[in-house]
């Protein structure tokens, strides 16, 4: 089987062969994305359920548009306008959903492993979006198809990644993913935004970012949210920026032609200096026309490929 | 070049394990030579200064100094402490950050520094609240605070009461090598106590302040020291179980270490007398037993640094009812003198005694002085150790008045201080 999962639920559950089929499915998805017409049949007359219990807007509509361009009839559901909000368990919502017989379900949830609970209780595939502080692997295999692209390999780089990872899924993933295919991982962050335990993750831990970033080839910057820079994790945004923010001078240690990544939304002026995202080295708007092409290819696997096909 | 000698000198450094009659030969405001040796090869130009066979040693690094600048300059300011610190032979302090507006930012620590610079004799560090306006609640930027030259963060008097907050600082502070130095007082256990509880207080009928309010936050921060990895400083411990908390932690390998303040070592919770509100302190003074321990723990090294603790107040705070006065007492000008008593009375050597309170404080806070190594600066105290006095109120120095040792008999006496090489107090 070329693909022998029926979820994708996480990083930590493929083998290095399965990330090489999905990079290289994706990378045809990418030609299809730039056609005039882009709609293909791949998946027609599949129904994909988007259910997001925590707001999103752009990975929601990144699943969307490539469940469309498969040809899938989607349907989005939010939490402002589920019954979770009425007191319903996700297990029973899941129940009602299964009942009306989608193909494929899109999870995003706050709680970490609610994904894969979820995928125990429905009899069709299921997409994790994003669970808590957990596993986000569809941004991680994205961000895996923009560094081949761009670097034609993903073994033996080294790859920093600077800024929350106590809070980030983004991260995990991306350990998980990137260790997978060989690369040589760095963490960059204060010790309070570091998860206990870090450095028995497979990436060497740096508390200065100028260090981790000497010789680095790609920069992966995480989001830090507003609320924990008010001297609770940080002291302020100043002082993270100051130390921790991706400016010229900070990204001049890393190799001339280092990538510079961020999964977005972006802080400017607090994780990231506007110029530096907004300049030659930067790749993140490259990164938002993958993630629609690995969600295509994901979502194409799982129907066509993988355990569902029966 | 400048150069001054002084002659016929009982030089005791512990830092340099000296303890011997010779010269110190000080040339542009540093130690160019010391000891026997240099006194047999006195450059034939200088000033000459014979010192008579008295001591001379580095000067004192009082580590927890409360000054009224900014906010409060009827208190003290920082040029006054300057003063009373070199009429007590300190020729450097670390300001604590408990001042209105709180020392929480970059724009504050550099206020301190200038006034230091333009009016103090003798140098003085700044130390960094801890947390924004010591509200125990947010940290404050660390990194830009220690780049603008904060020597030390602390939350000043007040205990960080919320242990995740206190985790997450030590954590933070860990990344820059910062020390975090801590008063330890459990304000809810402490309730409305104001001296020592026990019996003392019962008969006088004032709320007494448990042993375990220092002890149990003391023991929390020692565990995070342990888990976080950060540097911790204990400013202020007075009782001996806290001693064994700071033996244990030291033992286990953590960057702990521990001071307390000349008060808790020389005084007892009788010294209230008729409710003296001079020794109202916090942490409050401890029976004779628990003095005597601390003593031990003082001469052992398991208490690293004497401080004086100076606290300036003003009557207005000080002449009320014990139970509505601040705590707190001055004492920059008296350290020296008052901590000659644990050399005299055989408890604790000399050489201790000065390590404690000049040699530990730079080392631990990473100050210059502490030392009277050729290169350093000469920062440097001149002692008679047996000279007889009582402390008049009328000589305080220090813009307030609140002594714990008025009309005190002293044996030693500061003869005069020397920073960086030029004379800032004779007696």
């Amino acid at each position: 089987m070329a693909f022998p999962h029926r979820h994708l639920l996480g990083i930590k559950s493929l083998s290095e062969h399965d990330i090489y089929y999905l990079l290289d499915r994706a990378d045809e998805a990418v030609q299809i994305s730039r056609r005039e017409d882009k709609k293909t049949s791949t998946l027609r007359g599949r129904t994909q359920i988007n259910l997001f219990f925590e707001a999103s807007t752009r990975t929601q509509a990144s699943f969307e548009l490539a469940g469309k361009r498969l040809g899938a009839d989607v349907m989005n559901m939010s939490v402002a306008n589920s019954s979770v909000k009425k007191g319903e368990t996700l297990v029973d919502t899941a129940m009602t959903l299964n009942a009306m017989r989608p193909d494929i379900l899109i999870v995003r949830h706050s709680s970490a492993g609610a994904v894969a609970l979820l995928s125990q209780k429905v009899g069709c595939a299921v997409v994790n979006a994003g669970d808590g502080a957990h596993e986000h692997p569809t941004q991680a295999l994205l961000d895996a198809l923009t560094i081949r692209r761009n670097k034609g390999r993903i073994g033996g780089l080294t790859v920093t990644i600077c800024g929350d990872v106590l809070h980030s899924r983004v991260a995990r993933s991306n350990i998980l993913l990137l260790n997978a295919m060989g690369a040589r991982v760095r963490v960059a962050a204060p010790s309070t935004l570091l998860p206990s335990g870090i450095a028995q993750m497979g990436v060497e831990v740096f508390h200065n970012m100028e260090e981790a970033l000497e010789d680095a080839d790609v920069v992966m910057m995480l989001r830090l949210q507003r609320e924990r820079m008010d001297g609770a994790f940080v002291p302020s945004v100043r002082e993270y920026f100051r130390y921790f923010g991706l400016d010229q001078q900070k990204l001049s240690r890393a190799k001339p032609d280092a990538l510079v990544m961020h999964p977005g939304p972006m802080n400017r002026g607090v994780e990231i200096a506007s110029d530096i995202a907004d300049g030659p080295q930067s790749v993140i708007e490259s990164q938002v026309e993958m993630g629609v092409a690995v969600r295509m290819a994901v979502m194409e696997t799982l129907m066509l490929s993988g355990a569902n096909q029966s | 070049m400048t150069r001054t000698i002084l002659t016929n000198a009982r030089i005791v450094d512990p830092s340099q394990n000296m303890d011997e009659t010779g010269a110190v030969i000080i040339e542009d405001g540093k130690i160019a030579a010391i000891g026997a040796t240099a006194a047999n090869a006195l450059p034939s130009e200088g000033d000459i200064q014979d010192v008579q066979g008295q001591l001379v040693i580095p000067g004192l690094i009082d580590t927890c100094v409360h000054i009224g600048e900014p906010g409060g300059e009827h208190r003290e300011t920082i040029a006054s402490a300057s003063k009373a610190a070199a009429a007590g032979g300190v020729t450097g302090l670390i300001m604590m950050p408990d001042t209105s507006p709180v020392i929480d930012d970059v724009a504050l620590v550099d206020f301190v520094q200038r006034a230091a610079r333009d009016e103090a004799i003798v140098s003085i560090y700044p130390a960094a609240a801890l947390t924004k306006g010591l509200d125990g609640e947010q940290m404050t930027e660390f990194g830009l605070l220690l780049d603008a030259g904060a020597k030390v963060l602390t939350n000043g008097r007040k205990t960080v009461k919320n242990t995740l907050v206190m985790r997450r600082a030590m954590t933070y502070a860990r990344d820059f090598g910062a020390v975090i130095a801590c008063a330890t007082q459990d304000a809810y256990l402490s309730g409305g106590g104001v001296m020592n509880e026990g019996l003392f207080a019962s008969w006088l009928g004032l709320p007494g302040i448990p042993r375990e309010a220092e002890i149990i936050p003391l023991e929390r921060d020692l565990r995070l020291a342990a888990l976080t990895g950060a540097r911790y400083h204990a400013l202020k411990l007075s009782v001996p179980q806290s001693a064994d908390a700071i033996r244990a932690a030291k033992a286990a390998g953590h960057a702990v270490t521990a001071g307390m303040s000349i008060n808790h070592l020389t005084l007892n919770e009788t010294d209230i007398g008729e409710y003296r509100t001079f020794f109202r302190l916090s942490p409050p003074l401890r029976t004779e037993d628990d003095r005597v321990a601390m003593v031990a723990a003082v001469a052992d090294g398991t208490i690293d640094i004497i401080s004086s603790a100076h606290d300036p107040q003003d009557v207005d705070t000080k002449r009320l009812p014990f139970a509505d006065a601040e705590n707190g007492a001055i004492g920059l000008e008296t350290l020296l003198a008052a901590a000659l008593r644990l050399h005299h009375s055989g408890d604790v050597p000399l050489a201790r005694l000065i390590d404690a309170m000049s040699c530990r404080p730079a080392k631990v806070f990473g100050l210059p002085g502490g030392t009277l190594a050729p290169g350093s600066r000469a920062d440097i105290a001149i002692v008679d150790p047996d000279y007889p006095w009582v402390l008049s109120k009328d000589d305080i120095v220090s813009r307030s008045k609140n002594t714990a040792f008025e009309d005190a008999r002293f044996s030693g006496k500061v003869l005069q201080t020397l920073v960086a090489g030029a004379t800032v107090y004779r007696a």
